[in-house]
């Protein structure tokens, strides 16, 4: 064992990361959120590389097999670096098309939702599941026009 | 080994493979939709043979490479994944047609229709990879690929709603990941490996707090991918806007790999300990929680979302039990509601394609210009709430036995909750049929009077179709999943299939 590799400077690193890429998600804007992805993979990729153990480069022949670095954690960063580039390539290209249609890139909120958050505050149902059918209506008959016989009797549609 | 290690991969392989002929053939659509049919037919018919193998005679193990385990990748196939692999191989060739039946409609005028085909090849891959994958990295890479392909989906043509919608997807899907990847180190740097046979035994001999801080940064991201209660938020907002056979193969499929994803820990990596209690709590919320959103909702997909993040509580319900009877429910259900809840998002693509809106406000009368839909709407709807004899009720039926045979507080009050569930989605499905199809007609709701495509009709007429098989082949199935279930908590079958000569 040749030591774990994880020196203080590159676990207090990996918070720094982390901890700056967590603060920029946070925010509205595409363009921070995207640094902070950035960051965030940055520090994940560092913390996987600390699981491994370090020292020589791992080909056969060229050092001791016991000093030897930890090649799986490498491959793992490896991989998981194309993964994190290609999703960041993606968001860029979200936040671009974003800015281009609305001129800004900040995530919206779900209007929706604001809909129903509001019909909520005015006590009022999201639609009427009694039909068109009122007092007088034959219950048999499917009402053509509930709309007109609703401002008929005054009430506003 | 038996014969049968070579087609392990092919579930794996050959979307791949067909995503790239798909990709060439851009300018052949003809072509390319045959080629699409094709790859999902043999996808389908290798799972069905890899889910009789794994019942007879245990699991189906292959090394890529011929690395022998600790060191190479190793695929598995067991009841538990063959199982997945033949319900989600029939869903999305089902929507596969449906999406060919609806052509460019929906997609959009000038969308790049010619990229869909890969993409969902490229879906279809990541998520039968997440399935076989026998090592965690491997179930990482499974998920990254459904991932990458679910972006290009669900922003398909890059109108302004459908990018605000999936910035949301993005960045959420994208942080579930780096929780998921930072877990993966952490295991890696706790234990020195990540075959999951291997982990099952070096993960037992570490420190409870160690084990414990492992569990919950892997749960956390799982919760994330399969939108249970607390990290649920983003589903609701961004399902809808897609395309509907897109929605539906994410409502269907994508939620569901990451309950299974939550099964395989909690029974193969960690099982017992204290967070049984947690999960229940979070289950109970995330059914309560779910089910209220979906009644104040007023249009049919963003409803049918609600219910959608609903119904993984039951799921999450039969995990935390982890007895026998438990997870064969969890498993049954997951099953079950693949193929409801993709129907349901069908039938709301038709509605929207015969009535030209979900919005509930401006639909009525489908039932008298539609009676057929009106069909094919009303038997998923009463399936998912949970009508006998529909398998809907059969799920939730071995559920809530489940709990009530473990006794104690907690499964009482998750019995409590289920039910009430059950009632609330009854009256959310009943609600829908009340004012789309059974009210008088509204001002928009049936000009002009479009035929709809054959395919699509024929693709969602057949998933309701087995929807109903799972009825009536409820019994054999239930054998399938407590099977299945009696390997998972032995752990056992899984570990000496991947590792004969023991763990070292």
């Amino acid at each position: 064992m040749n030591g774990s590799g994880a020196t203080l400077v590159l676990v207090v690193l990996v918070g720094v990361l982390a901890g700056t890429g967590v603060t920029l998600l946070l925010e509205r804007s595409l363009t921070r959120i995207l640094l902070g992805v950035v960051l965030l993979g940055n520090g994940v990729n560092l913390l996987i590389l600390l699981g491994g153990r370090s020292g020589d480069a791992p080909v056969v022949g060229t050092a001791p097999v016991d000093r030897m670095s930890d090649a799986l954690p490498q491959a793992m960063v490896l991989t998981a670096i194309v993964i994190t580039f290609g999703l960041t390539a993606f968001l860029l290209a979200v936040a671009y098309r974003s800015w281009y249609l609305t001129g800004n890139d900040e995530v919206q909120d779900d209007l929706e939702d604001r809909q129903v958050a509001e019909l909520a505050a005015r006590n009022e149902l999201p639609a009427r599941d009694l039909g068109g059918e009122g007092p007088d209506g034959d219950p048999e008959q499917v009402d053509p026009e509930p709309h007109l016989r609703r401002q008929h009797r005054g009430e506003t549609p | 080994m038996t014969g049968y290690g070579p087609l392990v991969p092919l579930p794996v392989v050959v979307p791949l493979l067909g995503a790239a002929l798909t990709l060439l053939l851009a300018n052949r659509p003809r072509l390319q939709r045959a080629v699409s049919v094709a790859v999902l037919a043999v996808t389908l018919v290798v799972a069905v043979v890899l889910l009789v193998e794994a019942y007879r005679h245990g699991p189906v193990v292959v090394s890529i490479g011929g690395w022998p385990p600790p060191v190479g990748i190793v695929l598995v196939a067991d009841q538990l994944a063959a199982l997945m692999l033949v319900v989600s191989s029939a869903v999305t060739l089902c929507v596969l047609l449906y999406s060919i039946g609806q052509g460019r409609g929906d997609i959009g005028e000038s969308a790049p229709v010619t990229i869909y085909h890969p993409t969902y090849l490229v879906l279809t891959a990541g998520v039968t990879n997440a399935f076989l994958a026998g090592d965690l990295f491997n179930l990482f890479v499974g998920f990254e690929i459904l991932l990458a392909a679910s972006f290009v989906l669900i922003t398909l043509g890059g109108t302004e709603g459908r990018i605000r919608s999936g910035s949301t997807y993005v960045v959420v899907s994208i942080l579930s990941s780096m929780i998921f990847l930072a877990g993966v180190g952490l295991v890696y740097a706790a234990t020195g490996t990540l075959n999951m046979a291997q982990l099952a035994g070096r993960l037992d001999a570490l420190p409870d707090d160690v084990r414990l801080a492992l569990q919950l940064t892997l749960l956390l991201a799982f919760g994330i991918k399969a939108a249970v209660f607390p990290l649920s938020a983003w589903l609701p907002d961004s399902y809808p806007t897609a395309p509907a056979p897109v929605t539906a193969v994410f409502a269907g499929l994508l939620t569901k790999v990451g309950v299974y994803a939550v099964i395989r820990t909690e029974t193969l990596l960690f099982p017992g300990g204290d967070v049984a209690g947690l999960l229940m709590v979070v289950a109970a919320l995330t059914m309560v929680v779910g089910i209220l959103g979906a009644v104040a909702q007023s249009d049919m997909k963003r409803l049918f979302s609600f219910t959608l993040v609903s119904h993984i509580g039951y799921m999450i319900f039969g995990v935390a039990l982890s007895s026998v009877a438990g997870l064969s429910g969890a498993i049954f259900y997951v099953v079950h509601h693949i193929t409801i809840q993709t129907t349901l998002f069908l039938v709301a693509g038709l509605v929207e394609a015969r009535a030209g809106s979900t919005d509930l406000r401006r639909l009525g009368g489908l039932a008298r210009v539609a009676p057929l839909l009106g069909i094919l709407f009303f038997v998923p709807a009463m399936n998912l709430a949970g009508i006998p004899p529909l398998s809907g009720f059969l799920g939730k039926l071995g559920l809530l036995q489940a709990g009530v045979g473990e006794g104690g507080v907690l499964p009482w009050v998750l019995v409590a909750a289920g039910t009430a569930t059950s009632l609330l989605t009854l009256y959310v499905a009943s609600r829908v049929w009340n004012i789309a199809f059974w009210r008088a007609p509204q001002l928009v709701a049936t000009d002009p009077p479009t035929r709809l495509p054959t395919l699509m009709v024929g693709a969602t007429t057949a998933l309701v179709a087995l929807g109903l098989v799972l009825t009536v082949a409820a019994g054999p199935l239930f054998g399938v999943t407590t099977d299945a279930a009696t390997d998972l908590r032995a752990r056992t079958p899984y570990v000496r299939a991947v590792l004969p000569g023991g763990a070292p």
